[in-house]
């Protein structure tokens, strides 16, 4: 491990991402190249704050792997940073890179989602270090974080290999302490090394580095023995207990006195380390989230456990409580009681508090037409994934970013195609709908298919300027850089246009007027069309117009303008008994979605002024 | 030396009502009186009127970031119906402080269901050992209605074994300059109001 200051002001209190940028910056990385992704975001942009790191969002995971591996071949230690799906999108170079190996250390940090918090799935991203051959490390908190990533460095240039640095939610979204260190100057870049053999994966070279790579695993788990990624703790003798990453903080708790085999360097594995380690304990537990990843991996060590996955579970988060009871399920001694005492009564039939659009966000509008047309409507990978949701529940499918525009174009491939001279049939039509920084990321390809496969969706675009769901991040249609450079601004008109969409149309998506026509306007084209609903995330620029209000006397109660499924209306019942809506003026915006769906001229603004709505 | 067991909060309420600030200051605060911390939230949609919890713990040594259920000393709710949907992670003789508040859920705005009509029934029945502060008013009282999380804190300060010097030391740093009198302001009138608390305390919007 890297020498530790040991001075009290030397200590932060850092959350598990900051604290991977600190050991980045510490291990003098030179180059981190990232897209945006909870809850891997705040790696970047937390070491966009230090000096003497380039810093950058790339399009997608797998342009940021690519970038990452070319800093690493040139000789700089570069930081590549995902969530756990990003590295789906990046497997192709991750594997690739697995091969070449590197000249300066290269780290992969893939921050996974058990329990799901904000992700469409919840792989076990440990899987993939065995699958590619590369060394995996599990920090157990923001101490270790930052320890780890420092020593990561030296571990792939020591086996010439990336490192998987593999986070959850619980270890980069928690706080905790941190001892900080220096910045270790790595020697400057300047010429470009020729190595053909180990660089350029043709055939020929990658026979030659497949049996290196399979014997660097060997040599890595001579390694795993001695690394100090791994310690035995002895407690109690008569459980021990195998675990990594958050797992083991739970674990502590759950069984204060046992003796624990803490697992930072997670494959390959110590087989002689844990062989030792069974042979101290009467009974041998493995505790991990997800899959049966260490546990699979020790019994075909030949190593016998007590109890492993079938103590436990392969869905969601692990928590003390649940390891605890788990435990004394499995009839572990020494389970803290407080942990096993029966919880007191939920409050029963409490209404739910998803997340929802913003008031004034200006992708309201779209859904409420999209609703009123009964449309079918397949969907991506953003805040307007919640227009599946109540009221609008006007999106019927998703899967991972970019799918919106090629799965429409899949569907309607393989539909009876309409007689001659019938009109369009809307709610068996799809419309794909994305974002601008998800079409960035894989939208493109997408609608090229589109065009060149002779297809006729209709694809949206709803295009807020920003990566809104990750909480605002720069993209290639935002004109500024990580950085804060200024930047080009990619034309999507112009590049819809260019790859041979000849319908693209801009609109308001505030007009819902506007919306509906042109959306059944487009639809009904028996060719590819675009339409791109412009307008700046509200909570990002933060906007504000003038409010609106609702006049007590004109509002019947009809609910009507509940279906904007706006946060700033509030139903209530007036004096007299009577149904009103009103609307809270701390949360409107002005965006006058609202009072376009009032049958009654309720809903108007009492200064009209510049800006949205009616 | 005595060992300090690990203390551990529980804080809910709505995104954009600074949680997840008040989680900072209040992390800050125990470090800087020597204490092992770990604290956890989960954020990502936080900022789209969702469901916001931050676990903050704090001992002579704290392994997991977070609170077990049913294992919380002090409940922090800065929405009333966030409350009492967390009121049983408390541990017998718990503490639960709550912000009069009510902010609707989406469900609620959309006309598809109901805010409960007697939230404050509710929570006393759920948990007796309550206290309610009208944090927004405090905050407003203070100068901007912004400050309701750090009234709150106010509010909690007596339930935490930390010196005033070191909560005022860290809430100076931890908000912008400009706000640094008006936050501590609310500060002291949300410790007031747990020293002597309203007459009346009902939750409004």
């Amino acid at each position: 491990m890297t020498s530790k200051v040991e001075t009290k002001e030397a200590v932060e209190i850092l959350s598990g991402n900051e604290a991977i940028a600190r050991g980045a910056w510490e291990a003098g990385v030179k180059l981190a190249a990232a897209y945006p992704g909870t809850p891997s975001t705040e790696i970047l942009e937390s070491l966009a704050e230090y000096e003497d790191v380039y810093c950058e969002w790339s399009p997608n995971e797998k342009v940021a792997m690519e970038v990452g591996i070319g800093a690493s071949m040139a000789g700089g230690r570069a930081l590549v940073c995902m969530k756990h799906v990003g590295l789906n999108v990046a497997a192709d170079p991750f594997f690739s890179s697995a091969y070449v190996g590197l000249e300066a250390g290269m780290v992969v940090v893939s921050a996974d989602d058990p329990g799901m918090h904000s992700s469409q799935d919840e792989q076990d991203n440990r899987n993939y270090a065995k699958f590619a051959r590369v060394p995996l490390l599990e920090p157990s908190d923001s101490g270790e974080a930052k320890e780890f990533m420092v020593a990561a460095y030296d571990l792939s240039e020591r086996f010439d290999t990336p490192v998987l640095f593999r986070t959850t939610t619980r270890t980069s979204h928690s706080q905790s302490l941190v001892k900080v260190g220096e910045r270790v100057e790595t020697a400057p870049v300047t010429q470009l090394k020729r190595n053909w053999t180990k660089y350029l994966m043709m055939p020929a070279n990658a026979m030659v580095r497949h049996p290196i790579i399979e014997q660097r695993v060997r040599d890595l788990a001579v390694y795993a023995e001695s690394s100090p990624f791994n310690r035995v703790e002895m407690g109690d003798p008569r459980v021990g207990i195998i675990t990594s990453g958050a797992i083991y903080g739970y674990c502590r708790e759950a069984v204060p006195g046992a003796s624990f085999l803490k697992l930072g360097m997670t494959h390959p594995l110590p087989a002689k380390l844990i062989a030792g380690f069974r042979s101290r304990v009467e009974k041998l537990y493995v505790v991990e989230e997800l899959d049966p990843f260490l546990e699979e991996a020790i019994r075909l060590l030949g190593i016998k456990l007590d109890g492993g996955k079938e103590l436990n579970t392969l869905l969601g988060e692990l928590n003390a409580r649940y390891v605890a009871q788990s435990l004394a399920k499995a009839g572990v001694p020494g389970v803290n009681p407080e942990l096993l005492t029966d919880l007191g009564p939920v409050a029963a039939d409490l209404p739910g508090r998803p997340p929802t659009f913003c008031p004034g966000c200006s992708h309201r509008g779209i859904y409420v037409v999209l609703k009123k047309m009964k449309a079918f409507v397949s969907g991506d990978i953003g805040c307007y994934t919640m227009g599946a949701l109540p009221p609008y529940n006007a999106v019927h499918c998703s899967t991972c970013m970019g799918a919106s525009l090629s799965m429409a174009h899949g569907m309607t491939k393989v539909m009876e195609p309409l007689a001659e001279g019938a009109p369009v049939d809307i709610r068996n039509k799809p419309i794909g709908i994305i974002g601008d920084s998800t079409f960035f990321h894989s939208g493109i390809t997408s609608l090229m298919d589109v065009v060149y496969n002779r297809g006729n969706t209709l694809n949206i675009i709803v295009d807020n300027s920003t990566t809104a769901m990750t909480g605002g991040q720069e993209n290639p249609g935002t004109g500024k850089t990580l950085l804060g450079e200024p930047s080009e601004t990619v034309d999507i008109p112009a590049l819809c246009r260019a790859i041979g969409i000849k319908r693209v149309t801009t609109i308001d998506p505030y007009n819902l007027d506007e919306v509906e026509r042109v959306l059944r306007e487009e639809l009904a084209a028996n060719e590819p069309s675009v339409v791109i609903a412009g307008a700046p995330c509200v909570l990002q620029f933060k906007i504000r117009h003038p409010v609106y209000q609702i006049d007590s006397e004109l509002c019947t109660g009809c609910k009507r303008c509940l279906q904007a499924g706006c946060g700033a209306l509030n139903l209530y019942e007036d004096a007299a008994g009577d149904r009103k809506v009103e609307i809270m003026p701390d949360q409107c915006t002005g965006c006058g979605v609202c009072s376009q769906l009032c049958r009654e001229n309720a809903i108007t603004r009492p200064e009209p002024a510049e800006g949205r709505g009616s | 030396m005595i060992a300090r067991p690990t203390m551990n909060v529980l804080l809910t309420g709505v995104g954009g009502q600074g949680v997840v600030l008040a989680s900072f200051v209040l992390s800050r605060v125990a470090m800087s009186e020597g204490y092992d911390v770990k604290q956890s939230e989960v954020h990502g949609m936080a900022q789209r009127g969702g469901s916001v919890t931050s676990h903050f713990r704090f001992g002579d040594k704290v392994w997991s970031p977070l609170v077990p259920q049913g294992m919380a000393d002090l409940l922090m709710a800065f929405e009333a119906l966030e409350a009492l949907r967390y009121a049983n992670w408390l541990k017998p003789g718990g503490l639960l402080v709550y912000n009069a508040l009510r902010i609707n859920p989406s469900p609620v705005s959309a006309g598809l269901a109901s805010y409960p009509a007697d939230i404050d029934a509710l929570i006393k029945a759920a948990w007796p050992n309550t206290q309610c502060v009208n944090a927004n008013a405090l905050a407003a009282q203070a100068g901007t209605v912004k400050a309701a999380n750090v009234a709150m804190l106010g509010a909690i300060s007596r339930a935490l074994p930390f010196a005033a010097e070191t909560w005022e030391a860290v809430l100076r740093k931890a908000v912008p300059p400009k706000t640094v009198d008006v936050n501590l302001d609310a500060f002291r009138l949300g410790a007031a109001s747990a020293a002597a608390p309203a007459a009346t305390c009902s939750t409004t919007s």
